[in-house]
């Protein structure tokens, strides 16, 4: 079996035989094969399994719309399942399997499926599994699974990498035939930016698959030719294995790149796809158009194939399914398949001819006004029945039919938007019609232009036109002559009576399903088919669409073009789920943001947790403890007894100046600004328009026209651009300037009693920095280090003596170890985010749990900040009646009465006595700790009328978790509430 | 990396700090990284003073004056002044980033203030960014798996904001054209760094 | 979508962040006497036109400005790019 069905010619390069293995079998392609061709070659005609019935199959098509020959490439990590052997191209060692079978691919345990076939007709899943409906996702969906066709997945990493990559263009040209190749001449000529991408291997489209002349050349030598030209414009990209996978709005195109699945594995670096953004000004789309079958009974055994495809074996691959074949036909090309068959050396045995009118000649035999009525061979064809005009029959012994029902037009980008394709009589086929996606034009068999000549000419003028439209003068271009020949058809969908006439070959979809469908009243086309699944596999029912509009005009009585059609969607081909990844997968999901102190957290041995996008040291564990509590607990404990020092950079930083900053922020948070004075900072609440808390935290006024607000981490791009959206759209001529600095300035929180202490050894001794003259809430610019600029701001989130030191961010990692060693005679602490989180709650302070999308001021305890005075975001909703009853929820604090029990965050309130339940709902704990100060654990959290039920004992209940016990309503200020310390 | 600056910036050469505080790069090391992939060059590049510059209201024109004597021009929407360094760019409306040697300029911020007055809101800005240079034949194909920006119809002088690997950077175009300059907000250097270093790796 | 930016020209969509309806702009007079009403108004009711509406996106990975883009909402089709600011200074807004 060494390649027993390889023709002459060819655009194969026989120089170049390459070993490849099909279902463990080792066999012999050339360079050029596709999968399914070099498995042709080999007289491999089953290649798999459907999908319902099992039942075997082999390619209907030599393309990317192949239903049947899905097999499974490669092996280990890189397997990839559902591939269409028709496009895979080979390469040395390529290994393969066929899918949907057990054990074998010629002996299918499943295809007992098919026996039972009367059973699963349309809508039988629907019919059959309703009930009991618990039964679906345990019993029945499994079941189906596994019995359905699908390949296998390696459960493992896929190992190659995939790009993203952006394009511009003045003209994309999607597909390379005639009309791809003359409109990329014309517009490449013109000087014009030049995107000509096909999802083949070898440019020229069907130029590559017939036998006729291009003027004086074989059609593929002007392909060629053309071809070359092109790459030698530096205007022009020619990008084969390239699929345009949707036409997107305002010019913009979506492309697959398959840069290395021609390889066994990609290079090193490189990508197997790339996933590209092509931005054009025109597009035109030249994909050409596909040939459709015709249904009849078994029209689906292997060796039955299209009659393009057949000629595509035969003229590029020179491979034919069997050396005896047949064509069954309903129109004038089918006779190119038997006549380029014949000059093959195949032995063709007739042409089936459902027009009585049939063209005759003396070199094959012309049966006119018949059609094929049944089929036989159990995994290939071995012969066919046909039904003459007389109503006799008569068999063919034939390995191979090739079946051609017309051509349509490939409509599906035009499609992508609101486009609607519109009937074209004369051809019998729907066109591009309704609003195409803006910019893009239809050139070609794709319009409906289906002769050789016709694509030329309409490639050239359909190119002249877009390049006028952009200012872009051009030539036309001298093109050779080509074959014109009118489009001859008699439209011909299905042969009467037949039992099991496949539709969708791919959902194993019958023209008999069509039937039933409408019976049961399904008669809109959407519902047609996603009741019987026509048209909703893979291939988005390339090749069996058509026929189904036509049954069921027939089966309603009406016009197909009154049917409608289905709508198609992007992408255009299957696209694997990683291109659309890129390189966002595993650590490079997101980018990371590192801290200014993150060497230094390092190499103390932090443990880093992701807030957002930053990395933050969660704790820092020493030596001899063995769990994050102790860690944090002392951090607290040392912080709290002397000095511990944080990395704040993360919260955000914007500079707001200008002449109105403070009025400004008068708009911005809900308290009053107007009268910070220079060198202090005030606390702020930043609302809503709606009334509810957006986010918290500090304006410094650094000059009379100059502030440094900060934000929470989690809210820092947010509150710039709604800081923004007030400046520009609501106040716009107020003088107000704003940049961030968050990345700037690397900021340390240095708290504990001792904070001063150390500080005082860091910051240059110029700078008072007593109590005195640097109170609670100062900020001002100073220099550390002998020199360095630095601003300082004595503000404390701990509730301990505390400031906050910036330097510029390269400095930071050289500050926190000169504040590190400055400190080590107070036993200062690194201190992480779970400790930074232990002591505002303790002290209180509302964080992103409190400040949670559905609190108020009021809910806060800050009802009397907003200020009645002024006009600022949010203060006229946050009056409204419903925000503001008199059982609001209330921050408060919650200590267990038994005090060995923790106080989980998320755990609801009860009143004492109350049935729990959502409508006895007294509020929820939001954050909680264990107090190393205190020693037991605490929570905050917001509980009815809170601020007046102090000392009262609730239930804490969390049904999930089983915390079911008491805990005592207290002030939220566990640690220092007269807030003694930040002052001292 | 600078050519000797050129007296085009006429801002007074800044005091040099003489503090004891020891720098590091944006991506952690006390020397700045060079990766050289094929024919293209990545440098990061911590030789920048930065500051922006923002019109007040109603001093744009005055401010501009400013910013003309200053860097030499006032750049308007996507363009930058190409002097060594570049000087400047429009960020904008009404507001530009005026970049300086750091060595020479560590204080270009208070420099500027100083002689834009009131004039102008300036604020520093050398550490909110990185900065990588990527230099060399091929460097259109690198930047076209990275960003949106059409680099082959980008012109030498010309600055564009847009995102690469989802992090906001600004790029612009220098003299010679096969060089651009990256700047990307400094916390994510490493990140950014691997993306145009991959990137590199998969055109070469 | 492309959105040609007054100042920068034509811009990926993907640059933007969508805020809505440009009615945002039109912020109620807080001392009015129906305050309470004109701002629920203003921040709950919006027209949901199928056609031209007129929006506001955020350059937010580019030069940081508010846009009002007219948009037709069944074809996406832009009709009018204007900075937000001109608008809102147009329709009388100050300080």
């Amino acid at each position: 079996m060494t390649q027993s069905n390889r023709l002459d010619g060819g655009l194969i390069d026989r120089s170049e035989t390459w070993s490849f293995r099909f279902d463990g079998k080792w066999m012999k392609g050339h360079k050029g094969d596709t999968l399914a061709s070099a498995l042709l070659a080999n007289d491999v005609r089953l290649m798999g399994r459907s999908f319902k019935y099992h039942r075997p199959r082999g390619p209907l098509t030599a393309g990317s719309e192949e239903p049947n020959a899905i097999v499974e490439l490669r092996e280990g990590a890189r397997k990839e399942p559902n591939t269409r052997a028709t496009t895979a191209e080979l390469f040395d060692g390529l290994r393969a399997n066929s899918q949907n079978r057990w054990p074998s691919l010629a002996f299918d345990a499943m295809a007992i499926n098919d026996r039972l076939s009367q059973f699963f007709a349309a809508g039988f899943y629907y019919k059959t599994f309703m009930w009991p409906a618990a039964f679906w996702e345990k019993v029945y969906e499994p079941i189906i699974r596994k019995a359905a066709g699908l390949g296998t997945l390696s459960h493992k990493p896929d190992p190659d990498t995939y790009d993203k990559g952006f394009l511009h263009c003045d003209v994309l040209i999607i597909g390379s035939g005639p009309a791809g190749l003359a409109a990329a001449l014309t517009a490449g000529r013109s000087g014009a930016q030049v995107i000509i991408a096909d999802e083949d291997f070898l440019l020229g489209g069907r130029l590559n698959a017939e036998s006729f002349a291009l003027g004086d050349d074989p059609a593929h030598v002007w392909a060629a030719q053309t071809v070359a030209e092109l790459q030698t414009m530096p205007n022009v990209r020619v990008m084969p294995r390239t699929t345009i996978i949707g036409a997107f709005d305002h010019g913009i195109y979506g492309a697959v790149e398959r840069v290395s699945d021609h390889l066994a594995t990609p290079e090193d670096g490189k990508p197997r796809q790339i996933l590209w953004r092509i931005y054009s000004k025109r597009a035109i789309l030249a994909a050409g158009a596909t040939e459709r079958p015709i249904a009849f009974e078994m029209n689906d055994r292997p060796g039955i194939m299209l009659a393009s495809a057949m000629r595509s074996y035969a003229n590029r691959w020179a491979v034919t399914p069997s050396h005896q074949v047949a064509v069954f036909t309903n129109n004038d090309d089918g006779h190119r398949t038997a006549a380029d068959l014949l000059a093959k050396g195949v032995t063709v045995a007739a042409v089936v001819d459902t027009r009585s009118d049939a063209p005759k000649t003396s070199d094959y035999e012309t049966i006119a006004g018949a059609t094929v009525t049944n089929t036989q061979g159990r995994l290939g064809l071995t012969a066919v029945e046909v039904t003459l005009a007389s109503g006799t029959t008569r068999t063919l012994a034939v390995g191979g039919l090739g079946v051609s029902g017309g051509w349509n037009p490939n409509v599906h980008m035009t499609c992508h938007q609101r486009g609607r394709p519109t009937w074209n009589a004369d051809i019998a086929a729907f066109v591009p019609g309704g609003a195409l996606p803006t910019g893009l034009s239809v050139a070609g068999a794709a319009n409906g232009d289906l002769s050789t000549h016709g694509a030329l000419m309409g490639g050239m003028h359909t190119a002249q036109s877009v390049l006028n439209d952009i200012g872009l003068a051009s030539d036309a271009l001298t093109l050779p002559p080509a074959e014109d020949a009118p489009v001859n058809v008699t439209p011909f969908w299905h042969v009467a009576g037949a039992k099991r006439a496949w539709l969708d070959q791919q959902n194993d979809v019958t023209a008999k399903d069509v039937v039933l469908a409408h019976k049961e009243n399904f008669t809109s086309v959407e519902h047609l088919k996603r009741y019987t699944t026509l048209g909703m596999a893979t291939d988005q029912g390339k090749t069996s669409n058509m026929a189904g509009l036509a049954i069921m005009a027939e089966v309603a009585g009406k016009q197909i073009p009154d049917v409608g059609t289905t709508m198609f969607r992007p992408p255009y081909t299957p696209t694997a789920i990683g291109a659309f990844a890129g390189r966002s997968r595993d650590k490079d999901f997101r980018p990371v943001r590192k801290t200014p102190s993150h060497v230094y957290a390092e190499e103390q041995g932090a443990v880093f947790v992701e807030v957002g996008m930053w990395l933050r040291a969660q704790w820092f564990p020493q030596p001899g403890e063995t769990h994050w509590r102790e860690s944090v607990d002392r951090e607290v404990a040392q912080t709290r007894k002397s000095v511990g020092i944080c990395d704040v950079t993360t919260l955000g930083k914007i500079d707001v100046q200008g002449a109105d900053a403070a009025e400004f922020l008068n708009k911005i948070y809900c308290n009053p600004f107007a009268k910070v004075p220079v060198g202090k900072v005030r606390y702020g609440l930043m609302l809503r328009e709606d009334g509810i808390a957006m986010d918290d935290g500090t304006a410094a006024r650094m000059a009379e026209d100059h502030f440094v607000v900060t934000t929470t981490t989690a809210n820092a791009v947010g509150v710039y651009r709604h800081m923004e959206f007030v400046r520009q759209c609501l106040f716009p001529d107020m003088d107000v300037q704003l940049i961030s600095t968050t990345e700037a300035w690397a900021q340390f929180s240095v708290a504990g009693p001792n904070a001063r202490k150390l500080l005082q050894k860091v910051v240059d001794p110029e700078h008072d920095i007593s109590n005195e003259g640097f109170p609670y809430m100062a900020c001002g610019d100073i220099t550390v280090g002998g020199g360095l600029r630095a601003r300082l701001f004595r503000i404390s989130f701990s509730g301990e003596l505390a400031y906050e030191i910036a330097v510029p961010t390269r400095y930071g990692d050289a500050l926190v170890r000169k504040m590190m060693a400055a400190g080590e005679e107070f036993g200062a602490t690194m201190y992480g985010t779970e400790a930074l989180g232990v002591m505002r709650i303790e002290k209180g302070h509302a964080a992103g749990n409190e400040l949670n999308g559905t609190t108020t001021a009021l809910n806060l305890g800050m009802a009397r900040m907003v200020s009645k005075k002024k006009d600022s975001i949010g203060s006229t909703l946050s009056e409204r009646a419903g925000l503001n009853q008199d059982d609001a929820l209330k921050l408060v604090g919650f200590k267990p009465v038994d005090s060995k029990n923790p106080v989980p965050a998320g755990s609801h309130l009860m009143t004492k006595g109350d049935p729990v339940d959502a409508a006895h709902d007294q509020g929820y704990v939001t954050s909680a700790c264990y107090s190393p100060e205190l020693g037991h654990h605490i929570g905050i959290g917001y509980l009815k009328a809170g601020d007046t039920r102090l000392g009262e004992t609730v239930r804490l209940v969390s049904p999930l978790t089983g915390v079911d016990h008491d805990v005592q309503v207290v002030s939220a200020h566990f640690v220092d509430p007269e807030g003694d310390r930040v002052r001292a | 990396m600078f050519r000797s600056f050129l007296p085009i910036l006429s801002i007074q050469r800044g005091t040099v700090s003489v503090h004891d505080l020891k720098p590091i790069t944006a991506l952690g090391g006390t020397d700045p990284r060079v990766d050289t992939v094929g024919s293209v060059t990545l440098t990061e590049n911590p030789g920048l003073a930065l500051a922006s510059v923002a019109a007040r209201m109603g001093r744009e024109a005055a401010c501009k004056d400013h910013l003309k004597s200053v860097i030499g021009a006032v750049p308007g929407p996507g363009e930058c002044q190409l002097n060594d360094p570049e000087a400047g760019f429009w960020m904008s409306p009404d507001m530009w980033m005026v970049g300086a040697p750091f060595d020479t300029h560590e204080d270009l911020a208070s420099q500027l203030k100083k002689r834009f007055g009131d004039t102008a809101s300036v604020t520093e800005q050398t550490d909110g960014w990185c900065c990588f240079d990527l230099r060399g034949a091929g460097m259109e194909n690198v930047m076209e798996r990275l960003c949106p920006i059409n680099m082959r119809a980008m012109q030498t002088g010309q600055a564009q904001r847009t995102s690469i690997d989802h992090l906001g950077c600004f790029v612009l175009r220098r003299d010679p054209a096969d060089w651009v300059r990256i700047l990307g907000p400094r916390s994510s250097a490493a990140s950014l760094h691997h993306a145009l270093l991959t990137a590199m790796q998969s055109v070469a | 979508m492309i959105i040609n930016h007054p100042l920068l020209g034509p811009r990926d969509s993907a640059e933007f962040t969508y805020m809505g309806d440009a009615r945002l702009i039109n912020r109620p007079d807080w001392q009015a006497d129906d305050a309470v009403a004109q701002f629920t108004d203003y921040g709950y009711l919006r027209d949901n036109p199928a056609g031209a509406h007129r929006e506001l996106w955020f350059h937010e990975g580019g030069d940081r400005s508010w846009l009002v883009v007219t948009r037709d909402t069944t074809t996406h089709e832009i009709t009018n790019v204007e900075l937000a600011r001109d608008v809102a200074r147009a329709e009388g807004r100050s300080k």
